[in-house]
This record gives structure tokens, C-alpha cells and sequence, in this order.
């Protein structure tokens, strides 16, 4: 079943286009009945930030992200999948990550699309450093038990 | 093996990635960072909290009680902040 859900994981440096990639997953379907598209956008922290640098382990990000998507596939009658996240710099009010899940249904897409964004932010190897706007040295983001906690909760 | 660094373990280390030759007595994950610990003072430095330190075996995530036998790549990194 899983083999026949489409699938798109990429990272890159390039901006994303959500209209674009959610046609390409609706367009010339009539099964779908819901589209759940999740952007999560770099914060400008009341302008102390100039941007996101963000790293990460190339192969494995993309591997981890589609292992949690053929795990949400499995686990929700998805119809289709797709999971786009950048790195590199980011500036603030640029997107970062998008998620979109579709499903025949409302419930499916919701919850596909949070397991997905839970499991990316504590399993996909990707770290953010901060770049001040006042030229200070950048700072690591910590990572946050409150994402952890997400995720987990999932497991129950 | 391969050993990859990533973010501010990468920094404190100073390098992204080098080759090494563990020795035989370190069994685990967990005995691989000890040993790298006891490398020199920067490593020591980088390493000096093990428990926040998360590793993957060839691209999968490793918990530190996992053997290394046979992995061809190890990286060491901070826990991930994506999303």
C-alpha cells in the first residue's frame, strides 16, 4: 500500500513554491478530499535576528524524513506526501520547511502532517545556528524537550 | 572508520570529518566517544557532556549502547534543531 502513495522528500538551498507542490499532488485527482500543508517560516525575533544558518547531514536528513513519511503512510490512509526542507541561510519571513499530506479526509491529513513535523524537528539531522544582527558570534538553537515531548506522544 | 562532526561539535572539534582507527577495546558507541574524549584537550572539551552527544552508524541513529562493529561512518552531533 505504502509503495503506491507518492512520495517527494527533498532538501535544498532553494525557496519552495507550496502551490506548485501541492498541485502536483492534487492535480488530476478526484480522491482527495483534504490538503494539509504545514510552512514553518524563520522568526525574526523582533529584529535581533539577521538570519538562520542551517546545517545538516546530507543523506541522512533526506533518509530520516522519509522513513517518517513511509511511517505516517502506514500508520493513516494518506493518498500523498510531500516534505521539503532547506538549509543553508535563511532570512527572516523566508520559509523553511513544508510538509503537505493528503488523504480522502480531514483527520487523516491533521494528524499525518503534526506526526510528520513532531518526528522531523527531534529525527532529521538538521541544527540552526542564529546570525545577530548586531554582528555578535551566533548562537546554536537549543533543542527543546517541549519537541521531544511532541513526539513522543505519538508512541501512546 | 569515517567520523563526522556536525554543528557546534564540529566547531569545538575543529574539524567536519577525519578517518580513525579505534581500538579494539571500544565496543559501543558509548566507548567510541569516551575514547575520542580522551583524544586531547579539545575533544575532551566538545565531549566533555557525552549524554547530550547523538551519534549515527552509517546515516542511522545509534543509541549509545549500540556496538560499532562494522560501520563504515560515525558522526557525532549536538540533538537536532529542524523543523
Amino acid at each position: 500500500m505504502s509503495d503506491t502513495v507518492p512520495l517527494t522528500v527533498r532538501v535544498q538551498a532553494e525557496p519552495f513554491d507550496v502551490a506548485a507542490e501541492t498541485a502536483l499532488l492534487t492535480s488530476g485527482r478526484t480522491d482527495i478530499g483534504a490538503v494539509v500543508a504545514f510552512t514553518g517560516l524563520c522568526r525574526g525575533e523582533a529584529g535581533t535576528l539577521a538570519a538562520l544558518e542551517l546545517e545538516h547531514y546530507p543523506g541522512m536528513a533526506e533518509a530520516e524524513i522519509e522513513t517518517t513519511a513511509k511511517t505516517a503512510i502506514e500508520r493513516w490512509p494518506l493518498l500523498g506526501v510531500t516534505a521539503i526542507h532547506r538549509h543553508g541561510r535563511i532570512a527572516p519571513g523566508e520559509p523553511i520547511v513544508v510538509v503537505i499530506v493528503t488523504s480522502s479526509h480531514r483527520a487523516a491529513a491533521f494528524a499525518g502532517a503534526e506526526f510528520l513535523m513532531d518526528f522531523l524537528k527531534t529525527r532529521a539531522p538538521f541544527w540552526k545556528k542564529e546570525i545577530a544582527s548586531d554582528g555578535t558570534p551566533g548562537n546554536w538553537v537549543a533543542a527543546h524537550d517541549a519537541d521531544d515531548e511532541a513526539a513522543r506522544r505519538w508512541e501512546a | 572508520m569515517r567520523v563526522k562532526y556536525f554543528a557546534w561539535v564540529r566547531e569545538r572539534i575543529g574539524l567536519a570529518e577525519e578517518v580513525l582507527d579505534p581500538p579494539a577495546e571500544v565496543v559501543t558507541v558509548g566507548d567510541f566517544v569516551g575514547w575520542l574524549a580522551t583524544r586531547d584537550e579539545t575533544y575532551a572539551h566538545a565531549l566533555e557532556r557525552p549524554e547530550v552527544i547523538r551519534v549515527a552508524l552509517d546515516q542511522r541513529h545509534a543509541p549509545h549502547g549500540k556496538p560499532i562493529a562494522g560501520a563504515r561512518e560515525i558522526a557525532l552531533f549536538p540533538p537536532m534543531t529542524g523543523g
